[in-house]
């Protein structure tokens, strides 16, 4: 009969020994390693049933085809663009892949230019590159708003269960709000109200991992709101005004990419960790 | 460059904002120095934090020969390294021209202003002078370096005491400090005042300073008086501008000064 | 270790000089960690994955671990530390990459690289050993997989007695041995040794056997580091 050496949700570093003995199962963030299970992550345990997973608390993107993200357009040649969606992989763009027809040899930076953002699907994961594709409702160039940078692990913390949390954060906020699945995320609504929405997402980047994390940032959200001075009053947001215009998001759009790509993920490193 | 973050800043400074929620003219409230963080290889150190800016600059004394036109003075060096330690824009290898930049603008706003008495760091004309360096080290880029290293520096240099000098074997014993502190005259502090589009800002975050227009370091002595300058950035100024960003330097001074 | 030997600090054989160990000290790097140890202060940042260049450089299988130590100008006994890489530096970088990469998966990033940035702020001997220990803090903080933490530590010898965490003081004894070592923890196995001095084949084995317990004492605080950061 195995034996368990840490509590569920506990924080554990990568070496420490979760369990041993062949009936305790590792996936995603744990491994074995002869009779013991050890954590390969920093991270909280979870348990479920036999099976001992180490959910990390900070991670790199790992591009799956069909995420949404946000890139960047760094560079282009007469054929394609080259946007920045990780820190080493390039992100391509083919002409065919985005929605305008673009004539050969017409100036690409007509349609995307350098230092756009867009949001984007990834068509292809390569080994050093990844195909993106624009072509795909709401997939388009973004104006307006600001892009702030979370961690990649923290992602489905902000999106929340079936989009709990993203939705929280547009009512309370009238914001509109795009989480891409390589951490970047769109922000647009009155500057006041851009800060609480933005300080929010900085709370669950940082603290995400906090149990009750719903409550703590309902009531954060609350009382930032309740001391939003409106200084612009044509910005005041009309509660209704902006309420629609995240429905216009396509929340579908934003959030099954997610959950498909948190089932794949776990899948595979399940295979990586029992390999070992 | 990235335009939809551009228009953003400009977006919001016309309104009176900035990313970080504060007025174009706030400076971070959170300013901190902290003397002697290396006290036993450096002869004077000191880390600086302006928010989530953080400095630490260290002093080393040695001795030299003097430059063969002034017999009787001692030297001081200033060096700044902008290493990856500091922020992802950072590469590896010699100076980049900004941290070159960073540290001539704080060595002219101490050498030249005399605040420093060379004088009394001769130990023997014509053969034995003591040489100050002085080295800047940014740990995190959070904005406004320029400001948080003029700082360090001198907070540094505050903090430094001689080591002992055998004049007989010639030898400086780094284990033994004496009491004798840097021959400062003065405390020149330089602060930074940005111009993006048509408005004025102090204290800069990183995403302002990509998309400045132009920048003015201005350092201050004691009573006020300017002892060094430095305009930065691609964009022009009118003397109208020039004014409004000294002004703007100088009702900020204080702020660093009270830190020290 | 029960032979008693007077060391100049009051210390025991096996007794360590005061840690400290704090993780995410650089806000905006992705990991970050410091490692205090005595008087001896190292600062490590992880930046990356990035594309590794040149290209021929460049792992299509894995990312690669590129470490980077660095003594600041004040930082050293004596007299001021030239900026830039030494050759004592470059050869630390490479025992350091291999000391670290034993524990490291980067198989999820082919063909970047991964750096390791360590500034020394104080020195007091054992630096390279506090930069592999700050190094791998950061390192697990930033989020990648490691089968193991890496703690280090210089164990040798001075006067023929066998002892742990030797100082400066202790180093430069004229017939002191050090012996960087660092180690998986959990593994109980060697990923850094290094020598210099003169020793026997007994004493070697006895001190090797003594930074074992050492490194879990320090294996112990880098988690606590790492923990706290998220209590």
């Amino acid at each position: 009969m195995g034996e368990l050496f840490v509590k569920e949700r506990q924080i554990v570093v990568p070496g420490d020994k979760l369990a041993s003995g062949m009936d305790y199962l590792p996936a995603g963030g744990a491994y074995r390693d002869g009779e013991e299970i050890r954590s390969s992550v920093v991270g909280i345990l979870g348990i479920n049933g036999r099976v001992l997973r180490v959910i990390a608390l900070k991670t790199h993107y790992n591009p799956r085809p069909g995420d949404m993200v946000i890139a960047k357009i760094t560079d282009m040649t007469n054929s394609l663009w080259f946007a920045k969606v990780d820190s080493f992989r390039d992100g391509l763009m083919t002409l065919r892949e985005v929605p305008e027809y673009v004539d050969d040899g017409a100036d690409l930076t007509q349609f995307y230019n350098f230092g756009d953002y867009v949001l984007a699907k990834v068509a292809a994961v390569g080994r050093t590159n990844l195909m993106l594709t624009l072509k795909g409702p709401g997939l388009r160039k973004i104006s307006g708003g600001r892009i702030i940078e979370i961690n990649s692990a923290k992602v489905p913390r902000v999106i929340g269960k079936q989009g709990s949390m993203i939705s929280l954060l547009k009512d309370k906020t009238g914001c509109r709000i795009i989480v891409g699945q390589n951490g970047l995320v769109w922000v647009q609504g009155a500057p006041e109200h851009e800060l609480v929405a933005v300080d929010a997402i900085n709370y669950i980047n940082e603290k995400g991992h906090l149990q009750g994390l719903t409550d703590k940032v309902s009531d954060l959200l609350d009382k930032a709101m309740k001391n939003v001075v409106v200084h612009d009053s044509e910005e005041k947001p009309q509660k209704d005004k902006p309420k629609k215009k995240a429905k216009e998001e396509s929340d579908d759009e934003e959030e099954a990419p997610t959950r498909r790509a948190a089932g794949k993920k776990a899948k595979k490193t399940a295979k990586r960790g029992s390999k070992k | 460059m990235a335009k939809v973050i551009k228009e953003h800043i400009h977006s919001l400074l016309e309104k009176g904002l900035r990313q970080d929620g504060r007025k174009l003219l706030d400076y971070r409230k959170d300013i901190s120095v902290e003397y002697g963080i290396s006290p036993k290889s450096a002869e004077g150190s000191a880390r600086v934090r302006i928010g989530e800016t953080e400095v630490v600059a260290g002093v080393k004394l040695g001795m030299s020969t003097p430059y063969p036109d002034q017999q009787d003075s001692g030297s001081i060096m200033f060096g700044a390294e902008l290493s990856p330690i500091a922020s992802d824009r950072f590469e590896m290898g010699p100076p980049s021209i900004e941290s070159i930049e960073i540290a001539r603008v704080v060595d002219r706003g101490i050498r030249e202003s005399g605040a420093i008495d060379f004088k009394k760091l001769c130990v023997k004309k014509g053969e034995k002078v003591w040489q100050i360096c002085v080295d800047m080290y940014p740990i995190n880029d959070a904005g406004n370096l320029r400001d948080a290293c003029s700082l360090a520096a001198l907070a540094a240099m505050k903090d430094a005491k001689f080591p002992e000098f055998d004049k007989v074997t010639g030898i400086v014993n780094y284990e033994k400090k004496t009491k004798t502190s840097l021959p400062l005259t003065d405390e020149p502090i330089e602060v930074t005042v940005l111009k993006i589009n048509n408005d004025f800002v102090i204290d800069p975050s990183c995403e302002e300073e990509e998309f400045l227009d132009a920048r003015l370091t201005t350092a201050f002595l004691k009573d006020g008086a300017i002892c060094a300058m430095q305009k930065g950035g691609k964009g022009a100024l009118s003397t109208e501008d020039i004014g409004k960003m000294v002004k703007i330097a100088s009702d900020n001074v204080k702020l660093l000064r009270k830190a020290l | 270790m029960s032979k008693k030997i007077k060391r100049h600090d009051g210390r025991a054989a096996d007794d360590m000089r005061a840690m400290e160990a704090k993780v995410g000290v650089v806000p905006n790097a992705k990991g970050s960690a410091m490692f205090k140890i005595g008087k001896t202060i190292a600062v490590a940042v992880v930046r990356g994955p990035k594309k590794l260049h040149p290209k021929f450089l460049q792992d299509p299988e894995s990312g690669k671990l590129r470490c980077f130590y660095n003594m600041i100008s004040f930082s050293g006994s004596g007299d001021r530390v030239r900026p830039g890489p030494s050759r004592r530096s470059k050869e630390i970088n490479l025992v350091m990459e291999n000391a670290l990469a034993p524990a490291l998966d980067l198989t999820a990033f082919p063909g970047s690289a991964v750096e390791v940035h360590v500034n020394l702020i104080q020195t007091d001997a054992g630096t390279r050993c506090a930069a592999i220990t700050a190094a791998a803090m950061a390192l697990a903080d930033a989020g990648f997989r490691m089968k193991d933490l890496v703690s280090a530590v210089a164990v040798g010898s001075i006067n023929g007695n066998v002892v742990a965490d030797l100082d400066k003081t202790e180093e430069d004894i004229s017939d002191a041995v050090d012996i960087p070592i660092a180690m998986m923890p959990n593994e109980e196995k060697v990923t850094l040794l290094q020598l210099d001095g003169k020793i026997t084949q007994e004493a070697l084995l006895e001190a090797v056997e003594l930074a074992k317990p050492v490194c879990k004492k320090i294996a112990e605080l880098q988690r606590k580091a790492i923990t706290e950061r998220y209590q």
